[in-house]
């Protein structure tokens, strides 16, 4: 699904990812972890195709297509789908209004029947109702004044609907109470298939408790340096990143 | 380098042919007013080296010959209405001139009057003194002046004490354009009953054709604690001019609201002076601005706190692209007795070009001391992490763009109350954004 080679980004002329390796199968999920500022959210902004991430080295392959060439509707549209920490506010723009055209947009370059405004509230009503999202937040603009954690159930609302091949989810669990990081988790597991990859980027061994990784890769210093299967980060929740002879501060 | 004071203008135009009689000529206190007018608008057209007028430029109208328009009604080359949808009263003025027949003022509610200003003239030019007579009218306004010289026809609207009128009443200033330049100053004239509350929909309308230059003079007085709700949308054709003036007067208590949708025009300028006058007087601008190609479009407020606790909130918001360039300058006064006075004032601009421009100019005048006063400008282009965002959902840039702007627009829309009038403001956004918009 994914294979990412020797990936080298830049922010700014400043070098944040240094020669990173990672391959992820179609069906697996797979954790990212890792200090502050070790380059796990400008892993995703590549992904993704943000501008300004520029990428100095390496590869990344998606579906055997050279993803870095594609433009970031391309990507969108042929399934990736980015989880953003901080989900952006957009003034005016009605949430509705806006997952109606995404929908569509994706429903549409797959070759498949757009929906009407009928169809479509139906299939929202379900979806959102699953993620514990109500009606009102969907008739508020997007993102607006919205809740950390109401921000972040919109993103999952959000990747429920455009049903993407590979979903990066980046820290989607932060600013979660309890019983949200439940629902969350649980929207999560249930987009999981066989034709399906996620990438979870997370600090918390919380969320892995409810979905459960194939493999969890520590990122530090803008390189994977570690990887392992679930019990690596179960380790990393005892030991923290000192244990594996990481100081935090070193690896920005 | 600074411009001249004034521009020379010679108007009508030498050659137009014979003057139209004006209604009311004979009237002595109108034929005196008319006089004094004609003396100001003689010293030409205001320049930029005139404060008001720095960032606004009225050269390119004066190079045209502009004449009167004939008096008889002009064959209907014309846009379609754009609030056609919207029930209710509709007083149709073509190239300035009230046309009966196109009005819809027969079954008018009660407690609401509107008369054509001709008309009124023409049967009781006494009952009008009071509402256009006085050197007041004038007032340093070097283009109240052309309309006091030169209107030839208008409307008084006028509501009775404490009626509420549900239906909007529509004001339709259609563009007919000839094939010489012409121009008119309609001077329309609002006075609401205390208590009473009104929608007035002002539209400016007109297709590409020959220059217009449309001079409209608005002078409104609100009674104690009466509403008024004002909407305007200029949707005239790419060889028009618009230099329009609004003077509203607030007693205690009265709320007057202005909601502006600026689209078309080659040059407009809206121009609103608020005068709160009794305490508990509140006002609100909202003005929208959506310029592309060379259009210039300007935006001058000014709001005169003269006594306590009276509230004014202010924001303009414009989308510019190509080498579009808009003004804003607005203007806060504070009298020494308007103590508690809360002024806020925004103007938001995005740029869509980088040949696209912006002048703001905020201006707060405060002589009182225990007031709340602020002012806050922002200009650019639309936020990269927010196309960014929308893009990563599988929308093009065009779609993401294009939703971005909308929503910042129609933030302003959704202030308008009247859901039929602000239906049809937020479709000409989106038509706008679209490419078209405006004629
Ligand atoms: N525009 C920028 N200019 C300079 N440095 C930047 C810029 N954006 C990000 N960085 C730096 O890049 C590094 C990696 O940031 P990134 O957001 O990828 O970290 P992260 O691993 O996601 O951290 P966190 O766990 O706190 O979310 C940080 O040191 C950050 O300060
Ligand atoms: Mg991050």
């Amino acid at each position: 699904m994914l294979t990412i080679e020797n990936l080298h980004a830049t922010v700014d002329g400043k070098p944040i990812l240094n020669g990173l390796d990672l391959a992820v199968n179609a069906g697996e999920v797979h954790a990212v972890m890792g200090p502050n500022g070790s380059g796990k959210s400008t892993l995703a902004y590549v992904i993704a195709g943000r501008e300004g991430y520029e990428v100095t080295a390496g590869s990344v392959t998606y579906r055997g297509a050279d993803l870095l060439a594609m433009s970031i509707e391309e990507r969108a549209l042929s399934g990736v789908f980015l989880a953003f920490q901080y989900p952006v506010e957009i003034p005016g723009v009605g949430s509705a209004t806006f997952l109606k055209t995404a929908v569509n947009a994706v429903r549409k370059h797959r070759g498949e029947k757009e929906y009407d405004a009928m169809e479509f509230l139906k299939l929202v009503k379900e979806k959102r109702t699953a993620l514990g999202i109500d009606d009102g937040m969907m008739r508020r603009a997007l993102n607006v004044g919205f809740s950390g954690g109401e921000k972040k159930r919109n993103e999952m609302l959000q990747m429920a609907l455009l049903e993407p091949a590979l979903a990066v989810l980046d820290e989607t669990d932060s600013g979660l109470d309890i019983d949200a990081l439940k629902v969350v988790a649980s929207g999560i597991n249930a987009l999981r298939g066989p034709e399906r990859s996620m990438l979870v980027i997370t600090h918390y061994q919380r969320l892995l408790d409810h979905v459960v990784p194939d493999r969890v890769h520590v990122l530090a210093g803008g390189r994977i340096v570690r990887s392992g299967g679930r019990e690596l980060a179960l380790e990393l929740e005892k030991s923290g990143y000192a244990g594996l002879g990481l100081e935090p501060s070193a690896a920005a | 380098m600074p411009g001249p004071r004034t521009i020379p203008f010679d108007y009508p135009a030498p050659g137009a042919g014979p003057a139209v009689a004006l209604p009311g000529a004979g009237t002595p206190w109108l034929d005196a007013l008319r006089a004094d007018a004609r003396g100001l608008s003689a010293n030409g057209l205001p320049g930029t080296r005139m404060e008001a007028w720095k960032y606004t430029s009225l050269a390119p109208l004066a190079e045209l010959d502009f004449s009167p328009p004939p008096a008889h009604e002009a064959e209907a080359s014309e846009s379609a209405d754009p609030f056609d949808a919207v029930a209710g009263p509709c007083a149709v003025f073509v190239n300035g001139r009230f046309s009966a027949a196109r009005s819809r003022l027969d079954s008018l509610p009660a407690g609401l009057r509107v008369t054509g200003l001709a008309q009124a003239l023409a049967d009781d030019p006494a009952g009008v003194e009071g509402l256009i007579g006085g050197t007041g009218a004038l007032n340093g306004e070097p283009l109240a002046a052309f309309n006091a010289a030169f209107a030839a026809d208008g409307c008084i609207v006028e509501t009775a004490e404490g009626v509420e009128i549900e239906e909007p009443l529509r004001l339709r200033f259609a563009a007919s354009p000839g094939v010489a330049p012409l121009a008119w100053h309609p001077r329309v004239v609002v006075r609401l009953g205390a208590g009473s509350r009104l929608t007035l929909v002002e539209g400016h309308d007109g297709p590409a054709g020959a220059a217009t230059w449309s001079n409209p003079l608005a002078d409104i007085a609100l009674g104690g604690d009466a509403t008024l709700s004002h909407v305007k949308l200029q949707v005239e054709g790419p060889d028009a001019y618009h230099t329009a003036l609004t003077r509203a007067a607030l007693a205690g208590g009265a709320r007057y609201e202005s909601h502006l949708l600026a689209l078309g025009a080659r040059l407009a300028r809206h121009e609103i002076h608020v005068r709160l006058e009794g305490e508990g007087a509140a006002c609100w601008l909202g003005g929208g601005y959506m310029a592309r190609g060379s259009q210039h479009v300007d935006n001058t407020t000014v709001i005169d706190h003269a006594v306590p606790n009276c509230e004014s909130r202010e924001v303009y918001k414009g989308v510019l692209d190509d080498t579009a360039r808009g003004v804003f300058q607005g203007k806060i006064i504070v009298r020494k007795d308007a103590q508690k006075t809360d002024g806020h004032q925004l103007n938001r601009t995005l740029l869509l070009s980088r040949k696209a421009e912006i002048d703001t100019k905020p201006e707060l005048e405060i002589y009182a001391d225990d007031v709340k006063c602020s002012h806050g400008a922002t200009a650019g282009e639309p936020e990269a992490e927010q196309l960014f965002y929308l893009r990563s959902r599988g929308l093009d840039h065009r779609t993401a763009l294009a939703l971005i702007v909308e929503g910042f627009m129609c933030d302003m829309m959704e202030e308008v109350p009247h859901e039929g009038v602000r239906a049809v403001l937020i479709e000409r956004v989106a038509a706008w954004i679209d490419g078209g918009g405006c004629p």
